[in-house]
């Protein structure tokens, strides 16, 4: 059953990817097509860095209610290039190439969230409030501090790091879409490799353990490949905070199964509907200026309160 | 044989096992008794490497616990903890399936699915054997545990109280069962009862254990007496000798 609902999914994301192609399409092809196809294939890959990153993570917290934006990752990331041009300050900083600028953040959001969420997870005690709250509390210490660096920053130069910190489906840049397409594909085999461990982990440590696996090696691989694909979607589309949940969510009453082999790949299409559907209805099917990032986060804003109040009750 | 030389476990500065030093023989059933808080969970864990252990060596057969391959020791030794943490949308058969992970790495084959099925049978669960986990009841639950650690089928078995939340028929087939498997399989066995009648008429040997120390070790019938109960447990209770088995009044 859930290979037959996958094929349904997999249509409908094609019918997505068709739409976004050709849908209100005004001049000619031979510019509309590579731009729109660009703009695709950032949305693709965000998307199952997202479901990917979103699902790892739940499976090494052994928790369906956190994800890494709720723990503050992408509020890292964004910390991270902030104080990167306050380091380096705005005007040497814009004359790095972006593929520096990125490989720079992507290398200390590595450690950083290492050092953060490997003690976090190692030293975790099985007390899901506290974590949510350790997550939430992180998560506003990275914006406050983003902020208030922002504003040391001389607001001439304020605008090249003013685009990175908030959501944004409809200008992606696309300067790292090559670079970026082949970190997410290494990660996203080496993931791949992992599925069957995955599924160990998701028992628990002790049953890892007696199975023969190293859950603790493990958390930190994962860690790090989450640290990549969330590196890469925050440098693309900036914080997204509930399209995560939203979707590890719904592939959970979707395809209901403990295999990360069915679980990574449904995520990862209702994933990609969800951002290439959604964005090409918002752009033009209701030609509404609401940006898709809004309306993301207020359906997965409701629902992690809705998780959150029936854990509470049970 | 499971060689325990000189283990001491300290957590925040106390002593939870305090320079154990203990043998396993191969092939029987060793019953872990003593009051609650004694350390039995933890020499256990220790033994099946779920907490790392701080001084001294622990050794199953020629491999060593902690530099041996995981891999490798999960094809040799199986535990099931006391309270087991389970993922509850997981399926019983799905459970039970994850026993056969060291041989397969999640590629299973036919004799895997074999040694799956064989446990449902063994253990009754053909009627639950679709229901996810959260549905059963604390015995069931209990059953499809212990079917899992039944379908790793290593040569080492180390059960944390197995007993718990089993009626008295369940009981009495699971340790039927271990005695079979010591005796016509070699198995060896090592259970946390808190039961010491059962420990009496099913175990080859009993090892008591008293604030992180081993006290005595032997037969049933050699070391189970009001002494032993009075010093260990510091509980009077009589014993009777019933068919030759120590018999413990309730
Ligand atoms: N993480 C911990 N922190 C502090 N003390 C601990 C910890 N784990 C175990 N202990 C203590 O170690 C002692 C031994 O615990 P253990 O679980 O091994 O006992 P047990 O013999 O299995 O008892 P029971 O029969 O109740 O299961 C207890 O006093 C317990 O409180
Ligand atoms: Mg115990």
């Amino acid at each position: 059953m859930p290979g037959k609902r996958l094929v349904i999914m997999t249509g409908l994301m094609a019918v997505c990817m068709v739409f976004h192609m050709t849908l209100g399409t005004r001049g000619s092809w031979d510019f509309v097509l590579p731009f729109r196809g660009t703009k695709l294939a950032a949305l693709l890959l965000v998307a199952v860095a997202v479901s990917t990153s979103t699902l790892l993570f739940q499976t090494v917290a052994r928790n369906r209610i956190l994800t890494p934006s709720i723990m503050g990752f992408d509020a890292l990331y964004v910390l991270i290039v902030t104080l990167s041009v306050f380091a380096i300050g705005a005007q040497s900083y814009g004359t790095l190439p972006p593929m520096v600028q990125f490989f720079l953040s992507l290398a200390i959001m590595v450690a950083a969230s290492m050092l953060l969420f490997g003690t976090l997870l190692l030293h975790r005690k099985e007390d899901i409030v506290r974590m949510i709250l350790t997550g939430i509390i992180l998560g506003v210490l990275f914006r406050a501090v983003n902020s208030f660096v922002m504003r040391m920053i001389d607001p001439n130069e304020y605008s090249v790091i003013q685009t990175s910190s908030y959501a944004r489906f409809s200008r992606i840049e696309t300067d790292l879409l090559g670079i970026s397409a082949v970190l997410v594909l290494i990660t996203l085999a080496l993931v791949w490799r992992m599925r069957h461990r995955l599924d160990v982990l998701a028992l628990g440590r002790e049953a890892a353990i007696n199975l023969g696996e190293d859950p603790r090696r493990d958390t930190v691989q994962i860690l790090l490949l989450i640290a990549v694909l969330v590196s890469v979607s925050t440098a693309f589309v900036g914080p997204v905070a509930f399209l995560g949940l939203l979707v590890t969510s719904l592939t959970h009453v979707i395809t209901p199964t403990a295999h990360h082999a069915i679980l990574l790949p449904s995520a990862a299409l209702i994933s990609a509907i969800a951002l290439i559907g959604g964005q090409t209805l918002l752009e033009h099917g209701l030609a509404l200026s609401t940006p898709l990032a809004v309306v993301i986060d207020s359906f997965g804003g409701i629902l992690f309160l809705f998780l959150i109040l029936k854990r509470a009750r049970t | 044989m499971i060689t325990v030389s000189n283990l001491t476990h300290r957590i925040a500065g106390k002593d939870i096992l305090h320079d154990i030093s203990l043998q396993i023989p191969k092939g029987q059933i060793t019953a872990l008794i003593g009051p609650n808080g004694a350390g039995k969970s933890t020499l256990l864990s220790a033994i099946a490497r779920l907490t790392p252990h701080q001084t001294g060596q622990i050794m199953v057969d020629e491999l060593e616990v902690g530099t041996s391959a995981s891999n490798t020791l999960a094809k040799r030794l199986s535990i099931l903890p006391q309270v087991p943490e389970i993922a509850p949308r997981l399926s019983v058969a799905e459970l039970i399936g994850f026993g056969r992970y060291p041989y397969h790495k999640g590629h299973p084959t036919k004799v895997d699915r074999q040694k799956t099925d064989e446990a449902i049978v063994l253990f009754e669960l053909d009627e639950l054997h679709s229901r996810p986990l959260d549905t059963l009841s604390g015995g069931q639950k209990q059953r499809a545990l212990l079917a899992m650690t039944y379908a790793q089928d290593t040569e080492y078995m180390l059960l944390d109280e197995p007993l718990n939340n089993l009626d008295i028929s369940t009981s009495r087939s699971l340790m039927q069962l271990l005695r079979r498997l010591a005796e016509t399989r070699g198995r060896t066995v090592v259970i946390v009862l808190h039961d010491i009648n059962y420990a009496c008429s099913y175990a080859d040997r009993i090892v008591t254990m008293k604030d992180g120390r081993i006290g005595r070790c032997g037969a049933p019938a050699k070391i189970v007496d009001a002494g032993m109960l009075q010093h260990v447990f510091s509980t009077q209770a009589e014993v009777h000798i019933v068919n030759g088995r120590p018999l413990i009044e309730v």
